[in-house]
């Protein structure tokens, strides 16, 4: 062994310990190349991930404002919970910790997260709305090992109450996973679903922008880096008036059907109620499962905007549309032209009712139309036959689609052979005919398309599309059916009779407004078998109509009101008059009567079975 | 003795390796602090630590070692004291009694402890005849280890007091253990290692799971161990200059002025300034085993071997850590990381080394 001296160290263990001197510097320097060089660039993502967080900052949704631009739908802010995947690897052990700080079900939650699997992870996913002081507080303490949960500053939407416009406005929810993948929207986006809100959702929703900032290893803002404004959304202007809907809201109360009120001239809505509502503040920010099972599961369908949805027999109020094809016919002689009343007919080998038991005695087209004479237009339906009676029909307004700016409108159903060949592989039956003439048999009409027709009638054959928004820069839409100016005249006096003269509306007059219109009682089983059934049967299963109209003619308000089971025509006609009487009263600067915005305090405003005994 | 000698024959290519890292520590730890409420301006504090340093460097230099050595018994029986008063007087931080408070400064015993096991060390074995220990030498320089290392682990201070092993092991070293016995012993280590797992405290078992599996937590070792490398590996080849890492300005590389401060200087300084800093470090060390050759004896040599020793083991454990092959420990950089005791300390050890160097013609 070498020494350096007699007393020295061994010279080759010096120069060992200079090579693992050499090794150790080696060592550590490839341990620097590895990270610095040769995955330098994944490491610089990562502290880029550090250092940026994206935060969304949510575009406010645009108010929808009645005709005069009064807010009906607004919004408010809250805090929601997102969690943003960027933040960590390492999901699954945070969750019970998240869970339990957010008071979260951990299989929901779970569920939640797997579901945005296939989401870019920068993509924040919601995991609690409407956040309380106790949440933010759990995330603010948890900044820093908790990075994933955010605080995100959302818009909701605030609803009036009571469900008043519920279906107009329809509902916002968070966009479907379809709708995701599709790309027509990112995932948590609020989207309208229903209504309004659907059918102008473009308009409504903003575009989210978002706000890139610079946080320390706690998670707190140093820095704004740069920030893309978020667009708010556009308000939409209804063509709706609110003191109207107001009014029409009360005198639905409590009834289960639908009422419209439209501008013929235009075809602007002024009012619009579908009962029974629901809250679709319920669904302003994530419906509870329990909420939305009773709203789909409710026998009296709560969502079905009936006003456009709902698909029934016309009754008698078809009657209007009969007359006007029998006078553009030129049918007979209107001056002339009678037909006797037994209460009952016979046609094609079969008796045929009439509603009033003892008849009407000799009747003339004016007297039918003003007492609802089912017998005479038993026979004005038979010289008519299906096809012209079908053809009118669809000429003024029926068996299709209105094209109001809704989605989900139905379009009824004008019956022909044709169609019942097609649909029931089955020849027409002429007394089939003699049912369709007096608006019972397979014709099925739509609130807003009685609304719809008898405003184009009363206007001369001048249909406007019904519309909701405002538009006042693009003139309405117009269909023309030329009408004989005669046979609007004669429709018209005939109206005004129904409520001014001994007819069966006279609960809709009004002292110094000319108010008309028509009641309609829609069986939903035929007369024959009713006479088998007892009283009570029928008074379950009648839809009560009526369609009222000030003036009558050219009118400028148009009231459709459908009242399911609501015995009698007669029962639906003052809840129209006293949506024509606030209109007449706010547009003719009537000062207003005192209570004339309350539904109660009208005279058979909970109209009475009495009234309705009374004209049977 | 004392005149005999003369600054010149110093080690001056020594002493500017230590300054010029001593600086790059100055300057790293005014980045890491330039923007910390509390910690702003603690390079001026360092500069004042280094220049200390340099002065108890220069009088131990002046004094002549063996003086420390005749001393020997009383130094360990000083430093056993004063490890035992920590145990019973010190001031508690973080769960861990580690500092004696000393006229309103905290001073951390245990770094001084090292210089005195290095001195303590070198005696013991200086004085063997033979030409390589016994085992009953070897059992010797263990118990003589063993208890301020036992002393210090009670504070709880693993890692400082797994420091003084490698004082230990170069000593009995380069004394000449036969190699058999040398293998027997590294052996040994290797088969007691999972039995210290039973008696490591849960932080300090954690702290080795992160370091086994480094991704789990966002807190905790793994946390640490993973932010630094990202400081490290973001700052690339060329670095994204002084005071401008993110990792290091925004906090996430933990105690970044201290025990991590070579993940901030490797984040601005990237790869080249890494090249430069272990560079520096490696010339520093071979100069170091150098002057084990030129040493004027036995014990003189064992000292600086002690003190070369118990540098590389610092450099592998911190800088390891610092890039994820070591776990997470309170090992600071000698140096670089800002620390009154361990700074004054490093200087006294190089104070050792330069009374060893100046005195290489001395015919002793």
């Amino acid at each position: 062994m070498a020494l350096l001296a007699e007393s020295k160290l061994s010279s080759e263990r010096v120069t060992l310990l200079r090579w693992i001197v050499v090794a150790l510097f080696v060592l550590l320097l490839t341990g620097f190349w590895q990270l610095q060089v040769v995955r330098s660039d994944y490491y610089a993502t990562l502290a880029e991930r550090n250092r940026i967080r994206t935060v969304p900052v949510m575009a406010p949704r645009g108010m929808i404002l009645d005709r005069e631009g009064r807010p009906l739908v607004t919004h408010y802010t809250s805090f929601s919970v997102v969690f943003i995947r960027e933040y960590t690897e390492q999901i699954q052990e945070d969750l019970p910790r998240i869970a339990r700080g957010l008071e979260l079900d951990p299989d929901w939650l779970a569920k939640r997260l797997e579901d945005a699997a296939g989401q870019p992870p920068y993509q924040p996913i919601v995991l609690k709305d409407e956040a309380t002081m106790a949440d933010i507080a759990f995330i603010e303490a948890h900044r820093t090992d908790l990075p994933e949960l955010e605080l995100l500053l959302v818009y909701r939407r605030r609803y009036p109450d009571l469900g008043y416009g519920a279906h107009l406005f329809g509902y916002v929810g968070e966009a479907t996973k379809r709708e995701v993948e599709a790309q027509e929207y990112e995932s948590g986006d609020f989207v309208g679903k229903m209504g309004v809100e659907r059918h102008y959702n473009e308009f409504l929703m903003g575009v989210n922008g978002q706000r890139r900032v610079i946080v320390d290893s706690r998670g707190k803002e140093v820095q704004r880096l740069d920030r893309l404004k978020p667009v708010p959304g556009r308000p939409v202007r209804l063509t709706l008036d609110a003191n109207l809907q107001r009014v029409a809201e009360e005198v639905m109360q409590g009834h289960q059907g639908a009422l419209v009120a439209l501008d013929p001239r235009t075809g602007e809505i002024l009012a619009a109620v579908s009962r029974p509502a629901f809250d679709p503040n319920l669904f302003a920010v994530r419906i509870r499962q329990d909420d939305w099972r009773s709203i789909t599961e409710d026998p009296a369908k709560p969502l079905l905007n009936r006003v456009i949805q709902a698909q029934l027999a016309p009754g008698s109020v078809f009657k209007v549309v009969v007359a006007t094809a029998a006078l553009e016919e030129g049918l007979f002689d209107k001056e002339t032209f009678r037909v006797t009343c037994p209460g009952w007919a016979n046609h094609y080998g079969r008796t045929f009712r009439c509603w009033v038991p003892n008849g009407h005695g000799v009747v003339d087209l004016h007297k039918a139309i003003v007492q609802s004479c089912d017998v005479f237009f038993y026979e004005v339906g038979r010289r008519l036959g299906i096809e012209r009676l079908s053809h009118y029909a669809k000429q003024l307004g029926l068996g299709s689609r209105t094209g109001i700016d809704l989605p989900g409108e139905e379009a009824g159903l004008v019956p022909s052979p044709e169609w019942k060949q097609r649909v029931q592989k089955q020849p027409w039956w002429d007394g089939e005919t003699i049912n369709v003439a007096i608006g019972q048999g397979p014709l099925l009409v739509t609130p807003l398309q009685l609304a719809y027709s008898f405003g184009g009638i009363a206007s001369g054959g001048v249909f406007a599309r019904p519309h909701l928004v405002l538009n006042e820069n693009e003139p309405p839409v117009i269909h023309r059916v030329n009408l004989k100016p005669t046979t609007v005249n004669t429709i018209a006096d005939g109206l005004w009779g129904v409520v001014n003269e001994d007819g069966t509306a006279r609960s809709a007059r009004l002292a110094d407004v000319p108010v008309a219109g028509k009641t309609g009682t829609a069986q939903l089983i035929s007369l024959e078998t009713l006479g088998r059934l007892r009283q009570k049967v029928r008074t379950l299963t009648d839809n009560a109509w009526f369609v009222g109209l000030a003036p009558q003619k050219n009118p400028e308000i148009v009231v459709a009101v459908l009242l399911e089971h609501g015995q009698h025509g007669a029962s639906a006609a003052p809840l129209a008059r006293e949506v024509i009487r606030v209109y007449y009263d706010k547009m003719h600067r009537r000062p207003v009567a005192p209570g004339a915005e309350s539904a109660a305090s009208g005279p058979g405003a909970t109209p009475a079975t009495a009234q309705a005994a009374e004209e049977r | 003795m004392l005149g005999r000698v003369r600054y010149r024959e110093m080690d001056w290519f020594l002493l500017g390796l230590t300054l010029l890292i001593a600086l790059l520590g100055v300057v790293e730890i005014y980045s890491t602090t330039m923007n910390h409420p509390r910690f702003a301006g603690l390079h001026l504090r360092q500069l004042t630590w280094v220049a200390l340093g340099l002065l108890l460097l220069f009088i131990i230099a002046r004094i002549d070692y063996h003086f420390w050595l005749d001393q020997a018994p009383w130094v360990y029986l000083a430093t056993v004291a004063g490890l035992v008063a920590v145990l019973v007087l010190g001031t508690e931080k973080f769960g861990a009694r580690r500092w004696l408070e000393f006229g309103g400064m905290n001073f951390q015993v245990s770094e001084l402890a090292k210089w005195s096991i290095i001195v303590v060390l070198a005696k013991l074995l200086g004085d063997l005849r033979s030409e390589s220990p016994t085992l009953r030498d070897v059992a010797k320089v263990g118990v003589v280890t063993g208890v301020p290392l036992v002393l210090i682990a009670a504070q709880p201070d693993l890692g400082t007091a797994l420091t003084l092993i490698p004082i230990a092991a170069a000593g009995v070293f380069l004394a000449g253990l036969r190699w058999k016995h040398a293998a027997a012993f590294a052996l040994v280590a290797i088969l007691v290692l999972p039995v210290g797992w039973f008696v490591l405290k849960p932080y300090q078992r954690s702290r080795l799971t992160a370091f086994v599996n480094p991704e789990q937590g966002t807190q905790g070792p793994g946390y640490q161990t993973l932010q630094s490398k990202i400081a490290v590996g973001s700052g690339a080849f060329w670095g994204k200059g002084l005071g401008q890492g993110s990792q290091n300005q925004l906090g996430f590389i933990p105690v970044r002025h201290a025990e991590f401060v070579f993940a901030a200087y490797a984040e601005e300084q990237g790869f080249v300034g890494v090249l430069l800093a272990l560079a520096a470090y490696l010339v520093l060390l071979l100069r170091l085993l150098h002057n084990v050759e030129t040493a004027p004896d036995r014990a003189g040599a064992l000292l600086v071997a002690g003190v070369t020793g118990l540098m590389s083991f610092h450099l592998l454990v911190n800088v390891g850590m610092v890039i994820g092959y070591m776990p997470v420990t309170g090992i600071p950089l000698p140096l670089m990381s800002y620390g009154g005791s361990a700074t004054l300390t490093t200087f006294m050890m190089l104070g050792l080394v330069m009374s060893v160097r100046m005195r290489r013609f001395v015919n002793l």
